[in-house]
């Protein structure tokens, strides 16, 4: 681990001194995550791509804003954030555009069933589960992104979002409330609530 | 503590980010608390559903071009620069030039003399007053060095 910090050290001042080279190591090495991060937050595969290139390119020209010492991807998270945001509220949507339609074309299909209900089964709950998460508000939205699709560790998530772990874990509960709620969960009044796609709500309960 | 304080230590035991003291002291809590014992039950099923959730993966192109679409827009954004600079300094050159022309020529009338210069003159007090703004709105910014 010290040994990735000290190396990604390195290459950051290449890259303050303008190397394009050594950018280019960042990039190959952040661009998934990027990718994946701009893909949750805005909710379509075209602007994903657009977007994260664009947080590089300007990554690129403030480089030398990453104080001596810090990590690049915290610094760059901010940017890629931002973007995402601006886009968001530019494109005067509130939540990711696949939220709009029954089609969840990000969200990888089950195909290691025999069975093609069952199969139908799983895809349309990943469906929903992927919008919920969509309808969850920006804040919400980043922390789950980041611990179930990145995979992120408190520390790392605390890190790339400038707070403490406490506020990590917080968001976390109150994201994961809320997700429960837009998937029909245990405290979640169907006949008030409003369940997602085709008003079938209540997979948490289906779950064994 | 109350349950309240045991909702940080539920969502660390729920994604394995707690020390072994810190999961003993949580175990226990849920030992002698149903609710918070039925909650966990409940984050436990949603984090299931959760991880079944991947996206999907985008064509091994779209890596393989990744860097040199940003390299692209570097090297457009370098141009577009060199382009701009390029520009206003011979538009600069070339304002001068007329002006300067228009001024010396004897046959030029006085009306279109006193007009260029009034123009000029309109310019550059545009240009120090939007100059002067800036710099006052900078150094009165208090966010100019917050942390990136």
């Amino acid at each position: 681990m010290t040994s990735v910090c000290q190396e990604e050290s390195i290459v950051l001042q290449r890259c303050q001194r303008g190397s394009a080279e050594a950018f280019e190591v960042l990039v190959n090495r952040y661009m998934k995550d990027a990718y994946f991060i701009a893909l949750g937050l805005v909710g379509n595969r075209e602007d994903a791509l657009d977007l994260s290139q664009e947080a590089f390119v300007r990554a690129f020209r403030h480089i030398k804003d990453v104080k001596p010492g810090r990590k690049f991807f915290p610094w760059f998270y901010q940017i890629l954030k931002n973007l995402c945001v601006s886009h968001l509220r530019k494109r005067r949507y509130r939540q990711a555009s696949s939220l709009n339609g029954e089609d969840c074309p990000e969200v990888a299909s089950t195909n290691d069933c025999f069975s093609p209900e069952e199969v139908a089964k799983r895809n349309e709950m990943k469906a929903q589960v992927w919008q919920a998460i969509g309808k969850l508000d920006e804040k919400h939205r980043e922390v789950i992104i980041l611990r179930h699709f990145q995979n992120m560790s408190y520390e790392n998530i605390a890190e790339a979002l400038f707070c403490n772990k406490g506020t990590v874990t917080s968001r976390l509960y109150y994201a994961r409330k809320k997700l429960e709620e837009l998937l029909g969960g245990p405290k979640h009044d169907i006949s008030r609530g409003q369940p997602i796609v085709n008003g079938k709500g209540g997979f948490i309960h289906d779950m064994p | 503590m109350t349950c309240h304080d045991y909702k940080d230590l539920m969502m660390g035991y729920l994604d394995n980010e707690l020390s072994d003291e810190q999961r003993r002291r949580f175990e226990e809590h849920l030992s002698g608390c149903p609710e918070c014992a039925g909650e966990l039950k409940d984050f436990q099923k949603l984090k299931a559903i959760t991880d079944e959730v991947t996206l999907v993966e985008p064509e091994d192109r779209i890596w393989q071009d990744y860097w040199t679409g940003i390299y692209n827009r570097i090297e457009r954004d370098v141009g577009w620069v060199i382009f701009s600079v390029a520009a206003i300094l011979l538009f600069i050159y070339g304002g001068f030039k007329l002006i300067e022309t228009i001024i010396t020529d004897a046959t030029a009338g006085i009306l279109l003399k006193a007009g260029l210069l009034a123009l000029v003159l309109g310019l550059a007090i545009l240009f120090v007053s939007v100059f002067r703004e800036r710099i006052y709105f900078w150094s009165k910014d208090r966010y100019r060095n917050v942390r990136r």
